[in-house]
């Protein structure tokens, strides 16, 4: 491990809940309001880790667990996922397969705390919850696996390293597989983060929603280890699309990651965009679309098989 | 070895003693059960030593019985299952002692305890058999000791119609091991192990004696579509019997498929094809099934079944990569699937225990009237959490481990072998995938439906701990599942010579373990770090306790839970097509509606679909045949004086 590969997590916990700044900007500007400052996610979380709390009676350690256990699922995960040619910390074969069971433990303790408040609209989100998860599980990892048989390889760090070392061999060579296990991952990303179209992180009806419903009983340190926590979520997968659209190479890590970080805020734009141009999907839809991704991810490794 | 019979004796006639004893239920409970401890301790020393790879003991004799040897040998595969026996039936029979105590007087005690020695001295015996007559007797008495212990309450219907369906599976089941071993002894004049591998056999001999194997163990192990036996017979055994069971009896299945592999040879691919397929309908039958569970008993029991069916897939991977000749990849597919059968021993134990515990306590196995047990019984409750959680294969315990060897065996097959091998890796990684999501889910609402919220019931409510002796079988279990967890690397290296593959492969998955320790231990060591953070913050602030958020609802009240029906749900309407849910809905009618109900029960689909149909259909056809069976004596005698008549005229 050297030196170097300490810049991905950094970054991450640095830069992780600016990337919400950039998404709810983006909204704002498309619908034509100037928008909240852009360190408010930053201040919120300062603000709430100066709180005291208050516990349902009904509750037990889970509830209190829940999100400790969450945000260090997610810090591990944090440092297994590289930063385009940046390599990870924590780099071995079958990592990925650790980054979606990470992601799992968040899940789980997220689920459990949620069903340990006892009221039903977090149960129903909770139930959601794992319902939409196992299809998306399928679809991730078969992605993932796509991107082992392209590559070889079986870590992510060299996954990414690989394809954004010779976009030759990898996006002229394998261009539609690419773009299939794309769109799945894209797909993961937005139902693993609970955005549009699977989830509305800005619905005020506990009845709609799936994460933030689960999460209605947290306050204070608790809600800022959740927020801190889905914001590294979604810079984790966020980083994974980005780093296979964007095969930059240039030798220096810091720059290679710098031009990731872009990619990252290019893609919260893009979220930002697709969350004010579209509503969210009914919920007996959601299945469809997550099935859809994991057909993605089939399709790409049929791309990837057949013989030529 | 011999002492390893020496603890066999001990557990057998403890046992017996018991038998004698019973009139003193408490003395017969201490002499059967500290016998089982004794006993098994002493044959634990040579099992552990053979499993680390020290010499193979083995004992040789000659047997009166036709084509019978007396050949035992304790290698490093019969090591390892034994050690899975040794270690979980004693802290089962322990956590039993009060349950059983508790029903002195209204029931004679000395059988259950008998049967419980019988069927752990039974279950060793099957793996160190290395005689076919020898190993189908150890077989059958292991089914017998089993099948009275499942028949224990047997004043309940359902009970005996679940052990007549366990009897008739497990002897359609035996047959085929019959057939196996008449099939491969018919060269040789032998059943010997040894001698059984060693005849030259034609590839459709050896896979037709798969096939057997397949079906034979494939019955004990709960493969689907073998397992509807498995929903009725776990549930209806007293609840640490059937820790047991599923823990180590449903392992034999698993062991016998293990040593086949071992004896048959070089494997085909296509046996690789074969037991992923089965391995995928298990574990996502069985998953789906899960789902569906009210009862906490049957709902664990689904659960084996698809936690056989990982095993199953590791085998499968193991195969194929032994058939392409990628030792890699048959490393990490046969490890995998060995270190899940012992995982899966530790928690499948772990959450039957506990369960056990949470039923007795509460006076009901379902699951829709419980909740909030982890406030009444914490210690009980948390350890089922750890079961949950060891289950759900999540990191940093111990299903995560064999579940990754699996999968990266798997990667391999599909990144580095050809286009066949490829959708064989890919298939097991799909499946694994969805099962292990889906695992999640049926895991997620178990714990909730009986641990967390508020009770729905005031038997419930008024739950508390079981005596300290009940409980501390499982937190050994429940460390168990954390130590297993964090020294897979070390279980791996230490079973290795189970594997009996090449030795110079096994640091290409231990290798990615020793990763998985640092992360895991990484987790731990920040939910430490966060966890004394939060309490530094929340020193000296103001910490309030108040009613959960009710959307300014005024009479909240349990029932508004969600229950663990409403929260499976979707996915059961999603795999409706594999599942036969019954309903029974009235729904409100009038102005001024009276009563409404809704009841949903999910029975076993293939016993449903196909088995039900089909044994109809024989009883309908063979009662023509109940003329023969007048029930006097006297005409049986006559029937085996027949018979012997018959096979002299023909053998003249």
């Amino acid at each position: 491990m050297s030196p170097a590969t300490l810049i991905p997590p950094i970054l991450a916990l640095v830069l992780a809940p600016f990337l919400l700044a950039i998404v709810n900007r983006t909204k704002a500007a498309f619908a034509g309001r100037r928008g909240q400052p852009w360190l408010q996610q930053y201040y919120d979380l300062a603000k709430l880790l100066r709180k005291g709390a208050v516990y349902s009676r009904t509750t037990t350690w889970v509830f209190r667990a829940g999100p400790i256990v969450s945000l260090a699922a997610v810090l591990v995960a944090t440092a297994i996922v590289p930063l385009g040619g940046a390599r990870a910390p924590l780099s071995f074969e079958g990592d990925i397969v650790l980054l979606a069971y990470l992601l799992g433990v968040v899940r789980f303790f997220t689920v459990l705390a949620a069903l340990d408040t006892g009221s039903p609209f977090e149960g129903m989100g909770a139930s959601r919850e794992v319902q939409f998860s196992a299809l998306a599980e399928p679809a991730l990892l078969l992605g993932l696996a796509a991107l082992a048989r392209l590559t070889g390889k079986l870590s992510l760090s060299e996954i990414v390293a690989t394809i954004s070392g010779d976009p030759r061999a990898t996006w002229f060579a394998e261009g539609p597989a690419l773009v299939f296990v794309v769109v799945a991952l894209a797909i993961v990303f937005l139902a693993e983060n609970a955005r549009i179209p699977v989830d509305d992180p800005n619905t005020h009806l506990e009845l709609t929603m799936i994460h933030e419903v689960m999460v209605l009983d947290h306050g204070g340190v608790d809600l800022a280890f959740i927020e801190y926590g889905a914001a590294l979520k979604l810079w984790v997968l966020g980083s994974i699309v980005v780093g296979l659209v964007l095969p930059v190479r240039t030798g220096a890590v810091l720059v290679d990651a710098l031009v990731t970080v872009l990619g990252l805020g290019a893609l919260a734009v893009a979220t930002g965009a697709v969350e004010s141009s579209m509503a969210r999907l009914r919920l007996l839809r959601v299945p469809q679309l997550l099935v859809g991704a994991g057909a993605f991810s089939a399709l790409a490794l049929i791309f990837i098989l057949m013989p030529r | 070895m011999e002492q390893v019979l020496l603890g066999l004796a001990a557990l057998v006639l403890s046992g017996l003693a018991a038998l004698v004893l019973q009139r003193a239920a408490k003395l017969a409970a201490l002499v059967a059960t500290g016998g089982a401890v004794l006993g098994s301790a002493i044959a634990l020393v040579p099992v552990l030593r053979a499993l680390t790879g020290g010499e193979a003991p083995s004992l040789h004799a000659a047997w009166s019985v036709p084509y019978g040897s007396l050949s035992l040998e304790l290698d490093a595969l019969s090591a390892l299952f034994a050690g899975i026996v040794l270690v979980l039936s004693p802290l089962a029979w322990i956590q039993g002692v009060g349950r059983l105590v508790a029903l002195e007087g209204k029931r004679s005690l000395g059988p259950p305890l008998f049967f419980q020695n019988l069927l752990a001295a039974s279950m060793v015996l099957v793996v160190i058999a290395r005689n076919g007559v020898l190993f189908l007797l150890a077989w059958e008495v292991m089914f017998t000791a089993s099948f009275f212990l499942v028949t224990f309450h047997d004043d309940d219907e359902s009970v005996r119609d679940a052990g007549w369906t366990y009897l008739v599976a497990t002897h359609l089941g035996t047959a085929f091991l019959f057939g196996l071993f008449v099939l491969l002894g018919a060269g040789s004049q032998s059943f010997d192990f040894d001698r059984l591998a060693a005849a030259p056999h034609t590839p459709v001999a050896t896979g037709l004696a798969f096939v057997f194997a397949l079906v034979g163990f494939g019955t004990k192990a709960g493969f689907v579509p073998l397992h509807s036996w498995l929903p009725g017979a776990y549930p209806a055994a007293p609840h640490h019997v059937t820790a047991v069971l599923s823990g180590a009896m449903s392992k034999m299945g698993i062991y016998g498929i293990a040593r086949f592999l071992t004896l048959l040879g070089p494997p085909p691919a296509w046996w690789g094809w074969v037991l992923v397929g089965v391995g995928l309908t298990s574990g996502l039958f069985g998953i789906i099934s899960a789902l569906a569970q009210k009862d906490l008993k049957r709902f664990l029991g689904f659960s084996s079944i698809e936690n056989v069916g990982v095993v199953a897939l590791g085998l499968g991977v193991g195969v194929i990569g032994q058939a392409t000749g990628h030792p890699v990849v048959a490393v990490m597919g046969h490890g995998g699937a060995l270190l899940h059968v012992i995982n899966h021993a530790m928690m499948k134990g772990l959450l039957f225990l506990s369960a056990g515990s949470i039923a007795d306590a509460t006076g009901t196995r379902e699951m829709e009237k419980q909740g909030g047990l982890l406030k009444r019984m914490p210690r009980t409750g948390s350890a089922f959490l750890v079961g949950a959680v060891a289950i759900s294969a999540l990191p940093p315990l111990n299903g995560f481990a064999s579940e990754l060897l699996i999968y990266l065996g798997a990667a391999r097959e599909a990144t580095l072998g050809s286009t066949s091998t490829a959708v064989h890796g890919l298939a097991v990684i799909g499946a694994l995938a969805l099962m292990g999501g889906l695992a999640a889910a049926a895991f997620t609402r178990v714990s909730g439906a009986i641990l967390l919220g508020e009770p729905r019931t005031d038997a419930v409510g008024r739950a508390s701990e079981p005596s300290l002796l009940a409980g501390a079988p499982i937190f050994v279990l429940a460390a168990a599942c954390l130590a297993l967890g964090l020294g897979a690397q070390v279980v791996l290296e230490a079973i290795a010579p189970a594997l009996s593959l090449v030795r110079a492969s096994l640091g290409f998955a231990t290798g990615p373990l020793a990763y998985v320790v640092v992360a895991s231990c990484a987790l731990l060591l920040l939910v430490a770090l966060l966890a004394t953070l939060r309490l530094a913050l929340l020193s000296g602030r103001r910490v309030e306790a108040a009613g959960t958020w009710d959307c300014g609802y005024v009479r909240p009240t349990a029932r508004i839970q969600y229950t663990a029906s409403s929260f499976a749900q979707p996915l059961v309407e999603l795999f409706s097509g594999a599942l036969r849910t019954r309903r029974s809905t009235v729904l409100p009618a009038g102005i001024f509606p009276k009563e409404a109900s809704h009841a949903t029960e999910t029975p076993d689909a293939l016993t449903e679909e196909v088995y039900r149909p089909v044994f109809t259909a024989i009883r309908s056809a063979l009662v023509r045949l109940h003329g023969l069976q007048g029930g006097r004596l006297q005409v049986y005698v006559l029937y085996i004086a027949l018979t012997l008549l018959f096979l002299l005229i023909f053998q003249l």
